[in-house]
């Protein structure tokens, strides 16, 4: 269920699966802003540490925080995967 | 004018038209022997929503052809524009063209898009060019019911003006007034019944026009005269203005006057069954309804909005035509740009889905906004979607508002985090 949701849409391998797209607004595939963490080509275990962090409380947040409550372990773990394998 | 010198008219507008097209898709239209082989995208549309959707179709990758119809040049971004009211923003900041979109492949037309024809599926923009589709994105944003108001109308805007739209001239209206009025002059601000388009930003804009009063016409007053009897961050924006600008703003819901009765621009007066509030400057934001072109698709409904397959984003009452943004019913979203842009890229996903044959996959979205209430002082409001039964709903124990109680450099992060999100989502749907 949850591979499906992740999977590319179409035939470039870099394509944003949708729920990711709910997050590119502020961490974008490419580029980005000093303002928020870039996740593309970030190791896969730190951002699912972080998201967890956030969920609980144990890591302070302005907005993650609220945002990370949102989604389950298997979503954190498909999202962070995809942004992980991008260049 | 001659007939000669229509045509020539006619032949610059069509060729003004087709200007947007980048080399690599010059070849895809309007040369129908190769349009046809390349299934047709249409995006009606080019704010948040509309210009995110055709972006992500044609970085997607997928073999489509991605036209997208926009008549504007220039499109003012209205998040963060309160901003310009309250002089900490220059308009230009807000100012965004179409000429990256368009050499990132999409064919750009600047033109209004004038009806739609569904079973033919073809929309015809006002030079009379005729678009072909095989998926259709409205994504128009709000038509100003101008005539829910008594002594309100387009006419009366050039007056007192809405500034609700993607038309800088409008803000630029109002930040002259404000401007020019005199010390001591209250400033009345109307907001109208949700579901509107940005819940919060007719707080955020009353707050922005008193950091600027505060600071320049300190004896000013302004009224918020609200057809609703509770808002968006309510607690937070009072407490803020009561700690920011102590005395200034008057906030007038239906059961303490706030129900407009009549709008008299000659005697600059509002008419409410309670109270006559004088104004120097009025900013009038009307009630409001998805932009006509969807009533002219057939895709709204009774309400005024469009109902959608919240999966796909495709019209309950129209096939292959879908509606993003505003104009959509998307249960408890707010109609916000966030949400539009999130919106515009899962809209895309599902069409090439769809054109390939596949599934479409249900997503979360989120919808993150900020409102900016003084300077290095934003809030926020957040919430975590998804479709349920057929309509978005929040998902539970997410999302919220600002804390209450919060230090001062936590207002301070919110308002950076407020204009990096501007910088990336712009930048990521216009440059």
């Amino acid at each position: 269920m949850l591979a499906l949701v992740v999977t590319p849409a179409s035939a470039g391998a870099a394509a944003m699966p949708p729920l990711v797209a709910a997050c590119s607004g502020c961490h974008p595939a490419n580029g980005g802003d000093p303002m928020l963490p870039r996740l593309t080509g970030r190791n896969a275990g730190e951002i699912v540490a972080a998201m967890k962090a956030f969920r609980t409380g144990s890591r302070p947040a302005t907005v993650m925080d609220r945002i990370a409550k949102g989604f389950t372990d298997g979503e954190i773990e498909a999202i962070a995967a995809w942004y992980a394998a991008q260049r | 004018m001659n007939p000669r010198t229509k045509t020539a008219d006619a032949r610059a507008s069509r060729r003004d038209v087709l200007r947007g097209a980048a080399a690599a898709t010059a070849a895809q239209w309007p040369l129908p022997a190769i349009a046809q082989s390349i299934p047709r995208v249409v995006v009606v549309g080019g704010g948040f929503g509309g210009a995110s959707c055709a972006r992500a179709l044609r970085d997607s990758g997928a073999s489509v052809s991605v036209t997208l119809v926009e008549a504007r040049r220039v499109y003012t971004a209205p998040p963060l524009s309160n901003a310009v009211l309250g002089g900490l923003r220059p308009l230009a900041a807000q100012q965004f063209g179409y000429d990256k979109i368009a050499a990132a492949g999409v064919t750009v037309a600047h033109a209004a898009a004038t009806a739609i024809d569904s079973p033919t599926r073809s929309v015809t923009l006002a030079t009379g060019d005729k678009l072909s589709y095989d998926r259709l994105v409205l994504a128009p944003g709000i038509d100003l019911r101008f005539d829910t108001l008594p002594g309100y109308s387009e006419a009366v805007a050039a007056e007192l003006p809405h500034a609700w739209t993607a038309d800088g001239a409008q803000i630029e209206l109002l930040q002259r007034q404000i401007e020019s009025m005199d010390d001591g002059g209250l400033v009345a601000i109307t907001v109208p019944a949700n579901p509107a388009r940005c819940p919060p930003g007719p707080y955020e804009r009353a707050s922005m026009i008193a950091y600027y009063l505060k600071n320049k016409k300190p004896r000013s007053k302004l009224v918020i005269i609200d057809a609703k009897e509770e808002f968006t961050m309510q607690s937070l924006f009072q407490n803020a203005w009561t700690a920011l600008y102590p005395g200034m703003i008057e906030w007038a819901p239906p059961s303490k006057g706030g129900d407009i009765a009549s709008i008299d621009v000659a005697k600059h007066e509002i008419d409410t069954d309670f109270d006559t509030y004088k104004f120097a400057v009025a900013n009038v934001i009307p009630p409001q309804r998805a932009a006509k072109i969807t009533a002219l698709a057939g895709v709204a409904d009774r309400t005024g909005w469009c109902p959608i397959d919240p999966v796909t984003f495709e019209s309950l009452q129209q096939k292959n035509i879908h509606v993003i943004g505003d104009a959509a019913i998307a249960g408890a979203m707010p109609k916000s740009a966030f949400a539009a842009s999130v919106e515009g890229k899962l809209c895309a996903d599902a069409i090439i889905r769809l054109i390939g044959g596949k599934t479409p996959a249900a997503s979360k979205l989120i919808s993150n906004c900020y409102s900016l209430v003084g300077r290095d002082y934003a809030i926020s409001t957040t919430g975590v979607y998804q479709p349920v039964s057929g309509e978005y709903v929040e998902v539970e124990g997410a999302g919220g508002v600002s804390p209450l109680a919060a230090p001062a450099a936590f207002r301070a992060e919110e308002a950076k985090l407020a204009d990096a999100w501007f910088r990336t989502n712009t930048r990521e749907i216009f440059g």
